[in-house]
């Protein structure tokens, strides 16, 4: 395997890795936050990549589309939060998983009625197309760069907002003693809001980046759900800082896996075994590392302070 | 309360014996399948509730087990055994030995870790029965011979396997009462209610905890055996999590540790997904509304049913 390919892999690695970590971001914070198990938090990705594929219909022009996607997803998720999610904060784990799990099927039906089954793609904008040479023998996609650039930017920005702002504060205390935080007259309903709305909003912005890469598709968000669960095990529930790097490390350890286990089993093993058991193999690796997290490191990488 | 639960589970069973006679006169033999599905629908069903509904674990990763426990038969089958109880054996082994693994590991933990935990193994198993290219891998395989009880072919298709399932059924119904109403049973929800204080009583409740883990993949594992014997195929879909959801939703709609709760929320979801797929082909479109609407306004939002208060400050 030359060098080339090794580094190809690294950054589509980074880029899937930073992908999931604006799910993920979302996800262990609203959790965190709120204590509040959401299902459909990955079916706002879905909705996010459906959006961009509406918009860019309607308007023509990627940009503009980007801006009414994030936009409706941000309302869409400010809806669903004062429908539904509001009422189920103080239930049960059990109640919380069943009625996000029928918003599910609902929206991924939805989408089924009005966009059809089959799968469906964007172009890439024209100001990303193209590809940059990085070394002599290395030419990557500019829109994959700049992915891996705007998801560091957000990752940046969010902690920098958790960390040093009053709404962030008032973050970190809520995820430790929400009753605390109300007591001292915060609004603390209105925090959970601003909370679910931002994770809804990256969930739909991961889902329209990820829009001219992969397949739109029904169902496209329930996958990344789970390795968003795997990220935020491994990293720990409510650390956003966990959160990234674990979606770095699964991103590099799924992609880097899948790319090169079989290669790797052939050294050990005759091909035809290593052709057998190399995909299976790989595609369990992440969930190998989640065991391995939990054994030696129960609560995570980088646990959250405060939370049990 | 009791003699209730065994008035409705031997009049359901009752039932059930006597469709086979009953429905022809109705001309509706072709609900036989239906009821088989259903059935093996409720053993999966009956096993969840025994880990959700006295042990308070919820796991989202309970489908998986029916996928093993149908690979494991297919397997065997495809390689040359064909005796019934034998691959019993085979699938029991197999599924226990998965879920003593992935229990030990996800009962490190508790609450919503444990059901992140088992929704993310179960998507790995899933995962690895997509990867079995020599089994079909993501299109499933076709099953060409069947398992046969001491070499009859009775329990392949018809009354037969009809008797056979409905057996199935009754025993685990039978047996997670009974495994319920034992000291082992008071321990799991004693645990359930106060993980503490059960500890502190000197009681090692994860491995009680894991006991029923494994004791519930065991069922499930058997649903799968028996899902083969009747689809003839197996595919990986029968593990996805999707699955796991609606075996959830069977249990708590039938009541949580109940004793006929999970027949009864399995039957329903299995003649509601008929009847409503035959007059709405998007039926997806109201079962989803619905199952929201049924946790936010159902009776004490079903929450009553599982102490709610102690199970919050676990």
């Amino acid at each position: 395997m030359s060098l080339t390919l090794f580094l190809i892999l690294c950054l589509n690695g980074l880029q899937y890795g930073l992908l999931l970590f604006l799910i993920a971001a979302g996800l262990t914070l609203v959790f965190g936050v709120m204590g509040f198990i959401n299902l459909a938090h990955g079916v706002q990705y879905m909705v996010g990549a459906y959006l961009i594929f509406a918009f860019t219909a309607l308007t023509g022009n990627f940009w503009i589309a980007l801006l009414l996607s994030l936009i409706t997803a941000l309302l869409i998720g400010l809806i669903l939060e004062y429908v539904v999610f509001r009422r189920l904060y103080a239930r049960s784990h059990l109640d919380q998983v069943l009625a996000t799990f029928g918003i599910i099927i609902f929206l991924n039906e939805l989408a089924k009625v009005l966009f059809g089954p089959a799968t469906l793609s964007i172009d890439t904008p024209e100001l990303l197309s193209g590809s940059i040479q990085l070394t002599e023998q290395l030419r990557y996609p500019v829109y994959r760069l700049a992915t891996i650039g705007v998801g560091l930017v957000v990752a940046v920005g969010l902690f920098l907002t958790i960390s040093y702002t009053r709404t962030g504060m008032l973050i970190r205390a809520g995820s430790t003693t929400p009753e605390m935080v109300s007591a001292l007259g915060v609004n603390i309903k209105q925090l959970f809001q601003i909370v679910f709305g931002v994770g809804a909003m990256l969930a739909g912005f991961a889902g329209v980046i990820a829009a001219p890469i992969f397949a739109i598709e029904p169902g496209m968000g329930d996958n990344i759900l789970i390795i968003a669960f795997v990220v935020i095990i491994i990293g720990g529930v409510g650390s956003i800082g966990g959160a990234f790097v674990a979606a770095i490390l699964v991103g590099l350890i799924d992609t880097l896996g899948r790319s090169l286990m079989t290669e790797f089993l052939g050294l050990l093993f005759n091909a035809s075994m290593a052709n057998q058991i190399g995909p299976a193999l790989a595609s369990m690796l992440i969930y190998i590392l989640m065991a391995a997290i939990l054994v030696f490191r129960p609560k995570g990488l980088l646990p959250a302070k405060g939370v049990a | 309360m009791m003699d209730r639960g065994a008035l409705i589970g031997g009049m359901i069973f009752a039932l059930l014996l006597a469709m086979p006679v009953l429905l022809p006169i109705l001309g509706a033999g072709y609900l036989t399948g239906l009821l088989i599905k259903a059935m093996l629908l409720a053993i999966a069903a009956i096993s969840l509730d025994l880990i959700i509904g006295h042990g308070g674990m919820v796991s989202l990763g309970h489908a998986a087990f029916i996928g093993v426990g149908a690979y494991a038969t297919a397997i065997g089958l495809e390689s040359g055994i064909e005796e019934i109880l034998l691959l019993l054996v085979i699938t029991l082994a197999v599924t226990g030995g998965i879920a003593l693994i992935t229990g030990m590991l996800a009962l490190r933990t508790s609450g919503v870790y444990f059901l992140m935990i088992t929704l993310a193994f179960g998507q790995m198993i899933y995962f690895t029965l997509t990867s079995l290219a020599a089994y079909g891998g993501d299109d499933g395989l076709t099953l060409w011979s069947l398992a046969t009880l001491f070499g009859s072919d009775i329990v392949q298709e018809g009354e037969g396997l009809y008797f056979f399932v409905l057996a199935a059924l009754f025993l685990s119904w039978f047996s997670v009462w009974r495994i319920s109403q034992s000291r082992f049973g008071r321990v799991l929800r004693a645990a359930r209610d106060n993980p503490q204080r059960a500890e502190v009583m000197g009681y090692p409740i994860v491995r009680y905890q894991l006991i029923a883990y494994v004791i519930a993949a065991c069922i499930a594992g058997v649903s799968g055996l028996l899902l083969v014997q009747y689809a003839e195929f197996v595919s990986p879909s029968i593990a996805a999590w999707q699955r796991s959801g609606d075996l959830i939703v069977a249990v708590v709609l039938g009541g949580l540790g109940s004793r006929n709760g999970a027949i009864l929320g399995a039957f329903f979801i299995v003649i509601m997904e008929e009847f409503l797929s035959s007059i709405f082909h998007e039926w997806r479109l109201i079962y989803g509304p619905l199952l929201v609407i049924l946790v936010l306004y159902a009776k004490g939002g079903l929450n009553d049913l599982i102490h709610p208060k102690s199970r919050e400050a676990s």
